[in-house]
């Protein structure tokens, strides 16, 4: 029963909200929608309980959603250990975010659609987690996107946030179109949808070919490759990640959870979820891996860049996918489930430490005019220091856990895309380091660069902002600590019981204990450089990044620009696109079809009657002188047509 | 001498209409040429009407001629009524400058 209630009751506070939103006021539709959230949030804890430590898998029956013919789907909620894992983070972060968010919108005159539109993505996200078939997970899958595109959106007078909403809901779209082949050819080739169903059938379709774009392949290869088109939109990974950075025209907490803790994972988790599949196709493995790693890689060097202290953050977010991706491509789901774990909360909070700061200036973004400014706010310094050293990996912080866990295990795969990622990886996690401190010196340390007028204003934000992120910065101190035993550690295999499956020959996370010691201290060692690195461009020689970027104009005009991607895709499929919309609309729809139907006949019917009524000159003489011819023509034709017979 | 039979009460009948319906349509000038070109039209259809009556010796033809005098002098009374009311509110009778119902 509480099963079904914590799904359902952010929908319900969502609805509240929503529909009597003007009723109840914004204190009321905060109440409301917190209420709901807080409850979901204890119930998760049980059911994380009762799944994930006594292994209890459930499956909850809702009701049967579509018959058609031979295809069956019901809505059904699946927990097991990594719906559970994913139960908490969801509603964990989420419930925080909705406290922090009454602290962080109060200026704001929409406050009841904003919460109903946060607990609405809630609902769906934990739809998506708890999904019993690819439909359903679809179902999840769509609601998010929607809830994401709305709170992109929510400042909707600001055109650029109109746009961000936009493009974040077509470049999804681009994934969402191979997704949906990936369920349809499931359909094919296995005849239904329900994850077991389709995941005990895997064996035996080991070696089944499809036809695809006109030649044989692999079926589960094309499958996979599919699928996963759809989560790299979702997960902005390399080649769809344009849309991440954008979405932080949205409000900042929206950031914290959907573009940071929650739905860009829905990918991994997707990759995880669907461990059975994959695991059968060597190639997409390898695909998911190298994506994963040039992901990596590519974001953690266009972070380095950025001057708006969001976009800093989002790009780091965009790298720590990768790291999660290829991860799960050496076949160690369960350090990616564990990266995404721990992320959830040291990312959050530097979302939501990244917030106060944004409230305290007085809603400026722009890194180079702030500084200095630690003294003021000491908690949101503090805070975003803990969210820094853990992602930056520094050891018994939550990050330095998970980090070294999928490095390792991407040393261990022995592998040559193993490898690829193993060294991008290293690379991404000094240059991590080195953006994080980056970012933590230009906001906060040196002479402020900010204009008086906001330099008087700045204030440490109210504890309904604050007090989220101590919980968060306590989970990002002790979520790597806590778990690694259980995720990636000696009770792994307990812990996660049938949630992920893992062939016996892909032994790359239990490898992972027996690296070289090198592996082990690499990725501490590389967060350490980019720390001191950090510190010496931008604390004690702050003259040096304008140095380099001087020196090296063109790598820094290229990492600054985001490595040309949105002008390649301008000029590749927007342009063209807006060409042919252009043609299509005038010459198409306007020249040839209005011209010729509509406009065209009332163009012609209106050019007769003027010549026709020309004949009305007004003139009696003029009739009476058309009325004689006509008579004249009667009387003749009576008396000498075919009257006269 | 010549005998003078029905073929020229109706010649001068034809005449007459003819002579009305181009009084019709060939002046520019005035309204009131038009009232009489149409009184000329009724006046040539009552010399057919008339002579008829005499050749054929049957009296309809008289009283109609006589129906269609009264008409005449009621239309002529009407059509002069309408051209006083004309002249007063646009200034002018002249046939040219009727023609408010151009298209």
């Amino acid at each position: 029963m509480f099963y079904g209630l914590c799904i359902f009751l952010p929908l319900i506070g969502a609805a509240v909200a929503g529909l009597f939103g003007r009723v109840l006021k914004p204190r009321g539709a905060q109440l409301v929608t917190c209420g709901a959230m807080t409850l979901s949030v204890v119930l998760a804890i049980l059911i994380f309980y009762d799944v994930a430590i006594l292994g209890q898998k459930q499956t909850v029956q809702l009701f049967t959603w579509v018959v058609s013919g031979e295809f069956q789907v019901d809505w059904a909620l699946r927990f097991d250990t990594l719906t559970a894992v994913m139960l908490i983070v969801v509603t964990g972060v989420s419930t925080l975010v909705h406290y922090y968010s009454i602290g962080y919108m109060h200026h704001d005159p929409h406050n009841p659609r904003f919460f109903s539109y946060l607990s609405l993505f809630t609902f769906f996200m934990l739809m998506l987690v708890t999904s019993d078939n690819f439909l359903q997970l679809f179902f999840g899958w769509e609601g998010v996107g929607l809830a994401s595109y709305l709170l992109i959106g929510f400042w909707y007078r600001k055109p650029s946030a109109n746009a961000a909403a936009i493009k974040a809901f077509l470049v999804n779209r681009v994934g969402d179109f191979g997704f949906a082949l990936g369920i349809m050819g499931v359909f094919l080739l296995y005849g239904t949808v329900s994850f077991e169903a389709v995941f005990d059938a895997t064996p035996a379709k080991a070696g089944a070919t499809m036809e695809f774009l006109g030649g044989q392949y692999h079926a589960i290869t094309v499958l996979c490759l599919l699928l996963f088109i759809g989560a790299m939109g979702k997960s902005a990974q390399l080649g769809l990640h344009t849309w991440l950075p954008d979405a932080m025209e949205g409000p900042t907490p929206v950031s914290a959870l959907i573009h940071a803790a929650t739905m860009v994972t829905a990918g991994v988790f997707m990759v995880a979820r669907l461990s059975p599949m994959f695991e059968y196709s060597e190639t997409a493995l390898a695909v998911v891996t190298v994506v994963g790693a040039s992901t990596a890689i590519f974001a953690a060097t266009v972070g380095l860049c950025q001057n708006d202290i969001k976009r800093v953050i989002a790009y780091s977010t965009c790298s720590q996918l990768g790291y999660m991706f290829f991860a799960c491509g050496v076949s160690a789901y369960a350090a990616g489930i564990f990266h995404l774990f721990t992320h959830a909360f040291f990312k959050a909070l530097l979302f939501l430490g990244a917030g106060s700061v944004i409230h305290a200036m007085s809603d400026e973004q722009d890194m180079r005019k702030m500084g200095g400014i630690w003294r003021e706010i000491k908690i949101t310094y503090f805070m975003m220091w803990i969210g820094s050293l853990a992602l930056a990996g520094v050891p018994f912080f939550a990050g330095f856990y998970s980090k070294d866990i999928v490095l390792e295990a991407a040393f261990a795969s022995q592998t040559s895309v193993g490898n690829y990622a193993f060294i991008l990886g290293m690379l991404a996690a000094l240059l991590t380091a080195f953006y994080s401190w980056r970012l933590l010196i230009m906001t906060f340390h040196g002479p402020s660069r900010a204009d008086e007028k906001t330099l008087a204003h700045v204030h440490e934000s109210p504890k309904i902002m604050t007090v989220p992120l101590m919980i968060l910065a306590v989970g990002a101190i002790f979520a790597g600590w806590i778990g690694y035993d259980y995720f990636v550690g000696s009770n792994m295999d307990k812990f996660w019981g049938e949630a992920i499956f893992v062939l016996d020959n892909h032994s790359a996370l239990r490898d992972a204990q027996n690296v070289p010691i090198w592996v082990k201290v690499g990725p501490v060692f590389m967060g350490i450089i980019g720390i001191a690195l950090a510190y010496w461009f931008y604390m004690f020689r702050p003259e040096t990044p304008a140095v380099f970027a001087e020196k090296f104009a063109r790598v820094y005009r290229f990492l600054l620009n985001k490595w040309y991607f949105d002008e390649l895709y301008d000029g590749l499929f927007v342009r063209p696109a807006k060409y042919l919309g252009g043609a299509l609309w005038k010459d198409g729809d306007g020249a040839l079809i209005d011209g010729l139907g509509p406009d065209g006949l009332a163009g012609a019917v209106r050019y007769i009657a003027r010549r026709v009524s020309a004949f009305q000159t007004g003139f009696i003489f003029h009739y009476a002188f058309a009325m004689l011819v006509g008579v004249s023509l009667l009387v003749s034709l009576f008396l000498f047509g075919f009257g006269s017979k | 001498m010549l005998e003078i039979g029905i073929g020229h009460y109706l010649s001068l009948a034809a005449v007459l209409f003819t002579l009305g319906i181009f009084g019709i349509f060939l002046n520019r000038k005035n309204v009131i040429i038009i009232l009489m070109s149409v009184e000329l039209i009724l006046l040539a259809v009552n010399i057919n009407l008339v002579a008829f009556s005499a050749f054929l010796g049957d009296m309809a033809g008289q009283i109609f001629a006589m129906l269609v005098l009264t008409v005449a002098a009621a239309e002529a009374a009407i059509g002069l009524a309408v051209i006083v009311v004309y002249f007063r509110n646009r200034g002018t009778i002249a046939v040219e400058d009727i023609n408010l119902m151009k298209g």
